[in-house]
């Protein structure tokens, strides 16, 4: 396991995060690289993530569910298993009868060959994935405001000429450490209800009541309007839509605000002076101000301020959204969303269809029209009309889905659950057929960045015996399903050079990236339209992307979380990350260096809280919603507000953060409302 | 069913609004809105902005000229209205014309009360209550220009304020001993004196006005003259509930309306300032909008059961440079038996904060001159938590807890994390110190601190040196380093 394939370091990027730090492996051993977004530096998941290549828990063979158990079997068998019980579920139920749940840290091959192969292989509608629960109402917003979602529309380094930057629910301190050292010279405004790290950096911490963001949004916004600081030059040659946008923020003036939100006028008045004041500013979200059910709403609050600042398409100064999971760029943009088809274009689109269906040599009329939205997919699982089987490809979502008691029992209810891993997940765990399947440093790829940058991920050691990709798996049920054997390539440059094409012409368009310019380390962010084309590092320099160039302000308004606090439950549960994990923490959990660091479940509570519960600091407790109840140690942080706690969403079984979060969907991304619920604080 | 809204100020649109949000496409509710103004909607609340400078008239309409078209509501603006015919429904307009309804709303608001002084009329006489007010004093206060301001409540002083940062003279009138005299108890309106004076205004309390001469200025009750090309009147205002009275509605400083906002004719409806519910609340813009939701949930049938009952009321004044909140009970005082009051006196620096409990609850609070803890506070009492014990704390707003800059790293408990990037705590730094990384570099490559965001270099560079100097017993002492 983890043999090297040269005795050389192979230069490779980090397994987690968007950030994708360089770093060079020597078999499982780890050294930083230069690179620009993480300059030579670390965390500590990257530092360890060597030991993934040699975890003892490492799937080598495929598992059977048989008399409830999961044992070893062949590859063979496994998908002939797969591929008869597949044909079986959509005799009796349709093609829809099967769906896909795909992830954000799949590489561009995988995300873009697992679209086509539920389009065309499946013929199902649907599939969705994990990126729903982390970039959807970013994207959504981005594509509102600017006819394009590109997370960074410019280059991370640019961020190291800023003076004044605003985190909206961005804690990149803990989420993406290298990433700081980009704002070591700005003033930092956060935008966050906890003091955390990166609120321990800040200038100016403002900590809203959770739920309450796009507020604070349009009260500086009024700020900024009712002090003279708007730019109105800007304004009228480069947007659409403010006056509309107005009438709504001149009903929120700071004082009003400061009552909903709990951050004093003044503060929301000296966020809009620094802002206006500063040469190079930018404006930033991340999950904190998204995974709300106005979360898309709430982006376009903070685009509105950005658009009112002068900010977006101005080189030096702009808006972004800080992408998540290590390929949460390339993987919304390829086809593994459920109403998506590569190169970011819509599925409902006739022309789109006709593009893509010719790459793949099919008429347009046989590919499936729009699916479920991740959540809603799963809640459908096997009801009347909903699938009845499952394949999942990179997710965890007994952990990091909303609801996560209800999903389980969907997931353990289905006629047939397929899991493809490298470890057995909390998922894999419940499935009737498991594949094990190449990491990382074991496989070749491209990933996207959360600039848009499109990075070749080499091969950097032999994977161990039994495992295969990703894609042959997807070709090895395809064949079973009745493809053409050329239909899905195995070698991610084929599929690669096929995605090009297919992407040629979309707004997210790969047409001009290639291995070869890539292994030359061309830096290429997309859009590529043609191979002789240097990339666009920075977009919206000259217009917007919609048909008029302008940006539009979006007209939103305030309306809070979807589950208000009560008697019964008077607290507001808020959900994050912590340094030492990524996402489900399937990965980061099989680290013993991180799980020293940080073992197991807490909650982040005042010490008043804590006291009216009857807790002290390191009781077990549990964290209880309408929905369920979490296991939780407490942790007394008195910086908390005391109406607030806080939980990281890492950790399985009764440890699950996401056993209490509110499924509420916002109505344009359909993403849950992960960052606010009621709850209230029990002695077990 | 026929809808007719009198008044269209910020009750009557929120109330047309809220009524198209749930009816859309008026299928349930034909919506008439009557205007006497012979302007489009505008946000009152904003007109002390409009007046320090800060919008222009057109920001703060509420609403767009194509709003009623847009939302199927026959809008009549510069539209006055004669009588309430209740047995035949119909409102009578004063160009003749009636218009039916089944439901009438009366949103006709309040109107500025001017005192009976002699002379006070006339051009360089206005009151602050409507946009037309506005632009009128807008239009003299040049800088340069003497203003007397008749009035020290809320509004008195937000237009005080925003006329000495166009460089008016102002001084502002009161007749009272204080300032705020129902919101603020003695110590804060004389902090708050303080304030404004140093922001430029002339405060003179405890007289009134016994005369004003036009183009000249106004002569108070001790003899002395002020000279005024302008005299803001901002005494007070008084319900429009004349219509209502000539009506044969109940009235009493308003229009007297049940939990519902129901007149005694369940017909007709009131919110906003002309409304005299059974839980008060009317001068504010926050109880006129909860007021509106009741009737708009009524009408549209969202929630039959819809009720008013009262809005905990919070005094914020917008004035620059100037942060005052004061919200409940405010006169208790700290030799009060029942309430817990925390106060905090410092008028040298324009601050002074009281807060006053009631089992672990705010119960009232003034907060004058520290906005951060006026912001927790308001949440607290609009809320009902349970207050911080830390009661001090909470008083002064800023003091969180943060971690706090060690003194020296010597001072550092051994499982602090230096480097959070790669939790690397001084415990660990230390040991690797001990075990032969004997500088910056070496403990750089033994933990990996700095290389993450690379933000602790000059933490982990201070422990070095630390190390390298510290005394015998120090850990150096049993370093291979030694």
């Amino acid at each position: 396991m983890g043999t090297a394939l040269t005795a050389s370091l192979v230069a490779t990027h980090c397994p987690y995060c968007a950030l994708q730090c360089g770093m060079s492996l020597s078999g499982a051993t780890v050294a930083p690289r230069e690179f620009p977004t993480n300059r030579g530096g670390l965390c500590q998941k990257g530092w360890t993530a060597g030991s993934l290549l040699n975890t003892a828990g490492r799937l080598t063979t495929p598992l059977i569910r048989r008399a409830g158990e999961l044992v070893p079997t062949s590859w063979d068998e496994a998908l002939d298993v797969v591929a008869g019980r597949i044909a079986d579920i959509q005799a009796r139920h349709g093609k829809d009868g099967v769906a896909v749940f795909g992830g954000g840290g799949l590489t561009n091959e995988k995300a873009y060959l697992l679209g086509k192969f539920a389009r065309v292989a499946l013929g199902t509608s649907q599939i969705d994935y994990n990126g729903r629960f982390c970039m959807s109402s970013a994207a959504a917003a981005g594509m509102r405001a600017f006819g394009v979602d590109r997370g960074l529309p410019f280059p991370v380094t640019d961020l190291d000429n800023a003076d004044v930057v605003l985190l909206a629910g961005a804690n990149p301190a803990e989420t993406m450490p290298p990433f700081v050292g980009h704002l070591t010279d700005a003033e930092l405004i956060v935008v966050d209800p906890r003091r955390t790290a990166t609120a321990e950096r800040a200038a100016l911490h403002l900590r809203p009541a959770p739920g309450t963001d796009l507020a604070l949004a349009l009260g500086i916004l009024h700020a900024l309007v009712a002090d003279g600081l708007l730019r109105t030059d800007y304004v009228a040659e480069r947007t659409s839509g403010f006056e509309d946008a107005w009438r709504i923020a001149a009903a929120w003036w700071p004082e009003r605000v400061e009552r909903i939100t709990g951050v004093a006028a003044g503060d929301q008045r000296h966020a809009a002076t620094m802002l206006a004041g500063a040469t190079n500013a930018y404006i930033l979200t991340a999950r904190g101000s998204e995974q709300h059910a106005r979360g898309t709403d709430t982006v376009n609050g903070w685009i509105n301020l950005a658009l009112a600042l002068g900010l977006p398409g101005r080189l030096g100064s702009g808006f972004g959204c800080l992408t998540g999971q290590g390929n949460g760029q390339g993987g919304r943009e390829h086809g593994q969303k459920a109403d998506q088809l590569p190169g970011y274009r819509k599925i409902g689109d006739p022309e789109a269809r006709a593009h893509v269906a010719g790459v793949w040599g099919l008429p347009a009329e046989s590919l499936p029209g729009p699916g479920r939205s991740a959540y809603e997919l799963l809640d459908a699982l096997g009801t009347d009309d909903g699938p009845r089987g499952l394949l999942v490809f990179g997710s965890n979502l007994r952990v990091s889905a909303p609801r996560a008691g209800s999903v389980s029992e969907k997931l353990s209810n289905v006629d047939l659950l397929v899991v493809a891993d490298f470890v057995l997940s909390e998922t894999a765990a419940l499935a009737d057929v498991v594949f094990p399947v190449t990491q990382w440093a074991e496989e070749g790829g491209t990933m996207t960045n959360l600039e848009g940058r499109v990075l070749l991920r080499q091969r950097a050691v032999e994977p161990p015996e039994g495992v295969r990709s990703d894609l042959e798996l997807l070709r090895g049920l395809a064949i079973r399903l009745g493809q053409p054997v050329d239909r899905f390539p195995v070698e991610p440059e084929t599929v690669f050079e096929e995605l090009r094409r297919a992407s040629a012409g979309g707004i997210a368009d790969y047409a001009g990236v290639s291995y070869a310019r890539l292994r030359a380390g061309e830096a290429l962010h997309w859009p590529v339209p043609s191979e002789d084309h240097p990339g666009t590092p920075r977009l919206f320099l000259d217009e917007f992307g919609h048909p008029d160039g302008r940006a539009r302000f979006v007209p939103v308004d305030h309306g809070g979380p979807a589950e208000q606090v009560d008697d019964e439950f008077p607290l507001y549960a808020t959900t994050g990350r912590v340094m030492q994990h990524y996402q489900s923490g399937a990965q980061t959990r099989r680290v013993p260096e991180l799980m020293d660091a940080v073992p197991e479940m807490y909650v982040e509570v005042h010490p008043d809280t804590a006291i009216a519960a009857g807790l002290a600091d390191d009781d077990w407790c549990l964290v209880e919603s309408r929905r369920g109840a979490v296991r939780a140690r407490v942790r007394i942080v008195s910086s908390m507000r005391t109406d607030t706690v806080f939980l990281p969403f890492h950790f399985p079984g009764d440890q699950r953060a996401n056993l209490i979060t509110n499924p509420a969907l916002d109505p344009i991304s359909r993403m849950p409302e992960f960052k606010v619920c009621a709850a209230r604080l029990v002695r077990p | 069913m026929k809808v007719v809204v009198i008044g269209y100020g910020m009750a009557g649109a929120r109330l047309a609004e809220l009524i198209r949000a749930h009816d859309p496409d008026a299928a349930g509710i034909e919506l008439t809105v009557l205007g006497a103004e012979p302007h489009r909607a505008y946000n009152r609340v904003l007109l002390s902005t409009v007046l320090a400078g800060g919008l222009s008239t057109e920001a703060v309409e509420l609403h767009d000229e194509y709003w009623a078209e847009k939302n199927q509501v026959d809008l009549r603006i510069d539209t006055a209205v004669r009588a309430i015919d209740r047995d035949a429904k119909a409102v009578l307009l004063a160009d003749g014309s009636h218009v039916d309804y089944d439901a009438l709303v009366l949103a006709t608001g309040s109107r500025a009360w001017m005192p009976p002084v002699d002379g006070l009329s006339g051009e360089c006489v206005s009151a602050f209550r409507t946009i037309d007010d506005c632009a009128r004093i807008v239009a003299r206060a040049r800088a340069g220009a003497s203003v007397v301001v008749l009035g020290g409540g809320l509004l008195g002083l937000e237009a005080a304020r925003g006329l000495v940062g166009r460089g008016c003279a102002v001084t502002l009138v009161h007749p009272k001993a204080r300032l705020m005299e129902r919101q603020l108890d003695p110590g804060a309106a004389a902090v708050l004196r303080q304030s404004m004076q140093r922001l430029g205004v002339t405060i003179r309390l405890d007289v009134e006005v016994r005369r004003h001469v036009a183009g000249q200025g106004v002569e108070l009750g001790d003899g002395s003259f002020l000279p005024a090309d302008l005299v803001v009147v901002s005494a007070g205002v008084r319900a429009e509930d004349g219509l209502a009275a000539r009506a044969g509605l109940a009235v009493d400083n308003g229009i007297v309306v049940d939990e519902a906002l129901r007149t005694a004719d369940s017909s007709v409806f009131a919110i906003g300032d002309c409304a005299k519910p059974p839980s008060g609340g009317a001068g504010l813009v926050q109880p006129a909008w909860e007021q509106a939701a009741v009737v708009a949930a009524r009408l549209t049938g969202e929630n039959s059961l819809a009720r008013y009952t009262g809005t905990p009321m919070v005094v914020r004044l917008k004035a620059r440079d100037v942060e005052l909140a004061a919200l409940g009970d405010v006169h208790a005082t700290v030799d009060d038996a029942d309430a817990e009051v925390v106060q905090v006196h410092d008028p040298a620096r324009g601050r002074y904060a009281k807060l006053v409990l009631r089992a672990d609850r705010v119960a009232g609070a003034i907060l004058l001159g520290v906005p951060d803890a006026a912001a927790t506070i308001v949440q607290l009492y609009d809320s009902g938590a349970l207050a911080p014990s830390d009661r001090l704390a909470l008083l002064l707003g800023r003091a969180l807890p943060g971690a706090p800059n060690a003194a020296s790293p010597g001072d550092l408990p051994a499982s602090a994390v230096v480097c959070r990037c790669n939790t690397v705590t001084k415990g660990a730094l230390v040991s690797a110190w001990q075990h032969g990384a004997c500088d910056v570099a070496g403990l750089v490559s033994a933990t990996r601190a700095t290389t993450g965001c690379g933000t602790c270099k000059d933490a982990v560079t201070d422990l070095a040196d630390w190390l390298t100097t510290a005394d015998p017993g120090s850990p150096r002492a049993v370093s291979h380093c030694a």
